[in-house]
C-alpha cells in the first residue's frame, strides 16, 4: 500500500485554478520532488499535503486514511508530518536546542529522552556545539540545519520541504543537496520536496514529478525523466534539447534528410502519423568525415552556424546544409570546428525520445 | 422550463450541503468574528450613528427634524465660532510650517550642531499636553503679570506689557508651538527618503546649495509638508484645552468651546450633535486630501536604493540655523516648562525665582491632603493603562484575523479599527454621550464609559502598531508550530507573543501617553467620581490656582516622560517621531 496518495487533487482560488487534478502516490520511504517553474502549483500542492490549504476537489490520503477532502480536513497539527519552510521559520526567540526539542516536548516525551534525541540529531547535522545559540547568531546554512534537525527529530510520517535551499548561496546550496540526500539515506522518511531547480531535484530524489500549469506532466526517476521525456514541456524544462519532426511511413520514421527504422526506437512500432522527437545535444556526434558503416545511426551533413566554448564542452549550432532547422550539439573540448565549416552529424536512435 | 426547475432542484441540496459544511468548519472562528464585530460596532459604529441620528431628532419626542441645525447655526455667535476655528486652524497650520519645516530640514539634511538636543526638544513638544503649554504661556504672557511682560516693563520702563496671550494671535502661537512636531515628523520622514544624488544632479548642473534646496529638495517633499500642515490644522480645530484656557477669558469662542457650552446645564446633546457634524465632515475631507497628497507614488523619490545621503555643509550658517531651532524649542518647551516648574515649586509664582519662595507644599497638598486630586491622579493612570491594554488586545485580535484572513470580509474590521482616526475627540465624546449616557446602559459617570471612549479614540494607534507587528512576522513561523503538532493558540503563545513583545510594549506606550493626557473627550464624559488630571487642571485654572495646577501638571508630565523614556530604552529613540501611517 502506498504511504501517501493524492487523488485528483484540485485547488481553485476564485476563478483561477492553481492545482488541476493532481494524482500521485508515494511509497513508504520514498523521496519525490515536485519540480516546475514558479506558479505551476507545486507549493500549493505541498501546502495541501501539509493541511494549510484545503483542496476544492479530490482527496489526500495517508496510510489509507483520508486527510484532506473538500468536505473537511485533518488540521496540520494532527497529521504527524513535519515541514521545512522557505524561510526556515526557525523561531528566533528560542535557542537551537529549544527549537529542536519543541516537537518532542509537544509529544510529551520524558525529559531524558528529549535530551537524548535532540543531542543525537544535532550530532547528525553537526550542530551540537551550537546548541545554546540563538538563531540570530547563526549563518543561513546553520539555520537550515536547525530546521532540518527540528523536522526530522520527531520522526514524522511524511517530511515536506518547500524550496528549502532557495535562500542559500550557490556553494552552500550544492553542499546542502547532498546533505539532504544523506539524511534521507539515513532515516528513510517519506519525503515530498518542492523545488524549481532541476539539479536539486535530480540529486535528492528517487522520483521527480514535473509540474506545469497545475498538473503533473510526468513522474519518473531522474534518469528516465532526462532520457525519455514524454512531453515537450518536460523535455524543455529538464536540461536542453532539440525538437525535430518526423513522420511514420511503413517500418520507418522519415525525417527531413534521413530516416530511422522503427525497430531502432524504443516502442517504435506503435508510432503513427507525425511525431516530434526530443534529441539531447550530447546524444549526437559531430565528425569531419562520414563515419564507417559501423556507425549505428543515420548521418547528415551539416554546417556550423555558431559556436561557444564553455570549458567543459563546445556548444555548436549546426544546420543541415540546405535545411532550415537549427540543431544544438555539444562536443568535447578538443573537437574544434570553425564557423562555416562543414561536418557530419550522427544521430543515435536509442536516445531519440518521441514526445506529445 | 421543465429543465430549468430540474436543474434548480438538483442544485439546491448541493448548495445546502455547501452551507452546512461551511458552518460546520468555521463555527468557532465565526463566533470569534461575530464577537469582534459586535465589540467594534459597540465602540465605533454605534456612537457615530447615534451622533448623526440624534442631530436630526427632536430632543423630547425623537421625531425627525432639522431644528437642531437651525438652532445650532441660528445665532451669529455660533457661526462666528466656526469662523474663529477656521482662522485658528489656518493660522496654526502656517505657523507650524514656519517652525517645523526648517528644523526638519536642518536635522535631516544639514550638519547643524546639537541635532540630538533639538530632536529631544521636538520630542518634548510632542509629549507635552497642549493645555500645559497654554498654562505656561499664560504665566509668560498674561497681560502685565506675565514674565515676558514684566521683563519688557523692566527693560523699557513702560507701564504696560506688550504681550497678551488672551487673544487670537496668542492662541495661534500657543497651539502652533504645540503642533509643529506634526509638520516636523512628516517633513523629516520625507526628507529622509530623498537621496543626495537628487541634489548632486542639480549641483552638477550648476545650482548652488540654496537654489538646490528651494528648487529641488523642498518641492520633492512638498506633499509631505502639506500633509503635515493639514494634520496641524485638524489638531488645532479639534483641540479643546488650550482654546478653553485662552479663548474664554478673551471672550471669543471656537467650535470646541462652543460645543462645550451645549453641555452646560441643561445639556442639549442633539444641538451639540448637529453643531459637530461640520467639524466631522471637514476632518474626514481633509484626511482624505492628506492621504491622497502623501500617498501619491513617485513624487517623493522613493528609489529602492536611496543612495548615499550626505549632510549639506552649512559653514557659518550653521549657527543662525541652530539659533532659530533653539528659538522655536524655547517657545514650545523650554520657556513654558520652566515657568510651569517654577510655579509648581513656588509659594506664589509671581514672587519669582528665589529660595524663600521655594516649597514642596503644592505637591504635598495634591498627593496627601486633597482627596479629589488623589482620586484624579489614580483615575488618570488607571484609565490610561486599562485603555492601552484594551486597545492593544482588541487591535491585535483584529490584526491577526485580517492578516491571516481567518474570515471573509476581514478588511471591514480593519477599516472600522482605523475609522476613529478621522473623528475629532470632542465629536467622538458627543457620540458616546448620545449613545451610552441614556438608559438602558446609563454609563455616564462610570469608569467603564471613560475607558471605552478612550479605547475607541486610540484604537487606530494601537491597530497601526499591531498590524505592523504581525505583518513583520512570517506566517511560516506559526505554520512551523502547527505542522509539528501545536495548535493555533500554542503558536500564538509560544512564538507570536514573544516575538511581538517589543512592538506591543511600544504600542502600549503610544496609547498610554495620549490617553493619560486626554482632555477633549474626557471633559464631556467625566462624572463626579471619574475626574482625571486633565479635567482637574482645567477646573483649577478657572479658580486661578496656578501653583497647585502647575504641580499637578508636573506630575502628569513626569509620569509621561518616564514612560516615554522607557519606550526610548526598549524600542529606540525614534519610536514616537516616526510616521506610522
Amino acid at each position: 500500500m502506498s504511504k501517501l496518495v493524492l487523488r485528483g487533487v484540485e485547488k481553485r482560488f476564485g476563478e483561477t485554478i492553481a492545482v488541476d487534478g493532481v494524482n500521485l502516490a508515494l511509497e513508504e520511504g520514498e523521496f519525490v520532488s515536485l519540480l516546475g517553474p514558479s506558479g505551476c502549483g507545486k507549493t500549493t500542492t505541498l501546502r495541501m499535503i501539509a493541511g494549510f490549504i484545503d483542496p476544492t476537489a479530490g482527496s489526500i490520503e495517508m496510510d489509507g486514511k483520508v486527510l484532506s477532502s473538500p468536505s473537511g480536513s485533518v488540521p496540520p497539527e494532527r497529521r504527524q508530518m513535519s515541514m521545512i519552510f522557505q524561510s526556515y521559520a526557525v523561531w528566533p526567540n528560542m535557542t537551537v536546542e529549544q527549537n529542536v526539542a519543541f516537537g518532542l516536548k509537544l509529544r510529551r516525551l520524558p525529559a531524558e529522552e528529549v535530551r537524548r534525541r535532540v543531542g543525537e540529531i544535532l550530532d547528525v547535522v553537526q550542530m551540537r556545539h551550537l546548541a545554546q545559540r540563538y538563531p540570530a547568531e547563526l549563518s543561513g546554512g546553520q539555520q537550515q540545519r536547525v530546521a532540518l534537525a527540528r523536522a526530522i527529530v520527531i520522526k514524522p510520517a511524511v517530511l515536506l520541504l518547500d524550496e528549502p535551499l532557495s535562500n542559500l548561496d550557490a556553494n552552500l546550496r550544492e553542499e546542502m543537496r547532498f546533505e539532504i540526500r544523506r539524511l534521507h539515506e539515513e532515516f528513510r522518511i517519506t519525503t515530498v520536496y518542492v523545488t524549481h531547480d532541476q539539479s536539486e531535484a535530480m540529486v535528492t530524489s528517487d522520483r521527480i514529478a514535473v509540474m506545469n500549469q497545475g498538473s503533473i506532466e510526468q513522474v519518473d526517476d531522474p534518469h528516465t525523466l532526462y532520457t525519455k521525456p514524454r512531453t515537450r514541456f518536460v523535455a524543455g524544462f529538464i536540461g536542453r534539447t532539440n525538437f525535430i519532426e518526423g513522420a511514420a511511413n511503413g517500418a520507418e520514421i522519415v525525417f527531413d534528410r534521413f530516416r530511422v527504422p522503427k525497430s531502432a526506437l524504443e516502442n517504435g512500432a506503435a508510432l503513427t502519423g507525425k511525431i516530434t522527437f526530443s534529441v539531447r545535444p550530447q546524444s549526437m556526434r559531430l565528425s569531419r568525415a562520414p563515419a564507417d558503416r559501423g556507425g549505428k545511426g543515420p548521418q547528415v551533413e551539416v554546417k556550423v552556424i555558431e559556436r561557444a566554448y564553455l570549458g567543459e564542452y563546445w556548444d555548436y549550432i549546426v544546420m543541415p546544409a540546405e535545411g532550415s532547422i537549427r540543431l544544438r550539439v555539444t562536443a568535447p573540448p578538443l573537437e574544434v570546428y570553425g564557423v562555416g565549416e562543414s561536418a557530419w552529424l550522427e544521430f543515435d536512435p536509442s536516445q531519440m525520445a518521441p514526445i506529445v | 422550463m421543465a429543465q430549468m426547475s430540474r436543474a434548480e432542484a438538483l442544485a439546491r441540496p448541493q448548495a445546502a450541503g455547501v452551507l452546512a459544511r461551511h458552518f460546520g468548519r468555521f463555527e468557532s472562528s465565526m463566533l470569534l468574528w461575530l464577537a469582534i464585530i459586535a465589540v467594534l460596532v459597540f465602540l465605533i459604529a454605534s456612537p457615530m450613528v447615534r451622533l448623526v441620528v440624534s442631530s436630526f431628532q427632536e430632543p423630547e419626542t425623537g421625531r425627525l427634524t432639522l431644528g437642531n441645525y437651525v438652532e445650532a447655526y441660528g445665532s451669529l455667535r455660533q457661526l462666528q465660532a466656526l469662523l474663529n476655528s477656521l482662522e485658528l486652524g489656518i493660522g496654526v497650520a502656517l505657523l507650524a510650517g514656519v517652525f517645523g519645516v526648517p528644523i526638519a530640514w536642518a536635522i535631516s539634511r544639514t550638519d547643524m550642531p546639537a541635532k540630538g538636543f533639538v530632536r529631544l526638544m521636538v520630542f518634548g513638544a510632542f509629549i507635552t499636553p497642549p493645555y500645559l503649554g497654554a498654562i505656561g504661556w499664560i504665566l509668560l504672557a498674561g497681560p502685565n503679570s506675565g514674565w515676558l511682560n514684566r521683563l519688557w516693563m523692566t527693560l523699557s520702563g513702560a507701564e504696560h506689557g506688550i504681550f497678551n496671550v488672551y487673544s487670537m494671535t496668542g492662541l495661534i502661537v500657543v497651539v502652533a508651538v504645540a503642533s509643529f512636531p506634526y509638520v516636523f515628523v512628516f517633513t523629516s520622514s520625507a526628507l529622509d527618503l530623498v537621496s543626495s544624488e537628487m541634489e548632486d544632479a542639480a549641483n552638477i548642473l550648476g545650482a548652488g546649495t540654496l537654489r538646490t534646496t528651494f528648487r529641488v529638495t523642498l518641492p520633492l517633499v512638498l506633499p509631505a509638508i502639506l500633509g503635515g500642515l493639514i494634520i496641524s490644522f485638524l489638531e488645532a480645530i479639534a483641540l479643546f484645552g488650550a482654546p478653553a484656557l485662552i479663548a474664554l477669558p478673551a471672550r471669543f469662542h471656537v467650535v470646541s468651546t462652543q460645543l462645550w457650552q451645549f453641555f452646560e446645564y441643561p445639556v442639549r446633546v442633539e444641538e451639540a450633535a448637529a453643531y459637530s457634524i461640520p467639524l466631522l465632515l471637514i476632518t474626514i475631507l481633509l484626511f482624505w486630501l492628506q492621504r491622497s497628497l502623501t500617498g501619491r507614488r513617485g513624487y517623493t523619490a522613493v528609489t529602492g536604493k536611496g543612495g548615499e545621503r550626505r549632510p549639506i555643509r552649512l559653514g557659518a550658517w550653521r549657527w543662525p540655523l541652530l539659533g532659530y531651532a533653539l528659538f522655536v524649542c524655547s517657545l514650545s518647551v523650554l520657556l513654558p516648562m520652566t515657568v510651569l516648574m517654577q510655579a509648581a515649586f513656588a509659594k506664589a509664582w509671581g514672587r519669582g525665582f528665589s529660595l524663600d519662595n521655594l516649597t514642596l507644599h503644592n505637591f504635598y497638598y495634591l498627593l496627601f491632603e486633597q482627596t479629589q486630586a488623589q482620586q484624579a491622579i489614580l483615575n488618570t493612570f488607571v484609565y490610561a493603562g486599562a485603555t492601552a491594554f484594551a486597545a492593544i488586545g482588541l487591535s491585535l485580535a483584529v490584526a491577526y484575523i485580517v492578516s491571516r484572513r481567518l474570515v471573509r470580509g476581514s478588511n471591514v474590521l480593519a477599516f472600522l479599527c482605523m475609522a476613529p482616526f478621522v473623528i475629532p475627540g470632542i465629536v467622538l465624546a458627543i457620540g458616546f454621550y448620545a449613545a451610552y449616557a441614556p438608559p438602558p446602559l446609563a454609563l455616564y459617570g462610570t469608569a467603564l464609559m471613560m475607558i471605552l471612549a478612550y479605547t475607541t479614540r486610540f484604537l487606530p494607534i494601537a491597530y497601526t502598531s499591531s498590524a505592523a507587528g504581525i505583518r513583520s512576522i512570517n506566517p511560516e513561523m506559526e505554520e512551523a508550530v502547527r505542522i509539528l503538532g501545536g495548535g493555533r493558540l500554542l503558536a500564538i503563545r509560544k512564538v507570536l507573543a514573544p516575538l511581538l513583545k517589543k512592538s506591543l510594549a511600544g504600542a502600549w506606550i503610544l496609547v498610554f501617553i495620549p490617553a493619560a493626557r486626554e482632555l477633549s473627550s474626557a471633559i464631556f464624559l467625566v462624572g463626579p467620581n471619574t475626574r482625571v488630571i486633565s479635567v482637574m487642571l482645567f477646573d483649577l485654572s478657572e479658580e486661578g490656582n496656578f501653583e497647585v495646577l502647575a504641580a499637578l501638571g508636573a506630575i502628569l508630565l513626569v509620569v509621561s516622560v518616564l514612560i516615554a523614556g522607557l519606550g526610548f530604552r526598549v524600542i529606540g529613540r525614534d519610536f514616537m517621531l516616526r510616521r506610522s501611517q
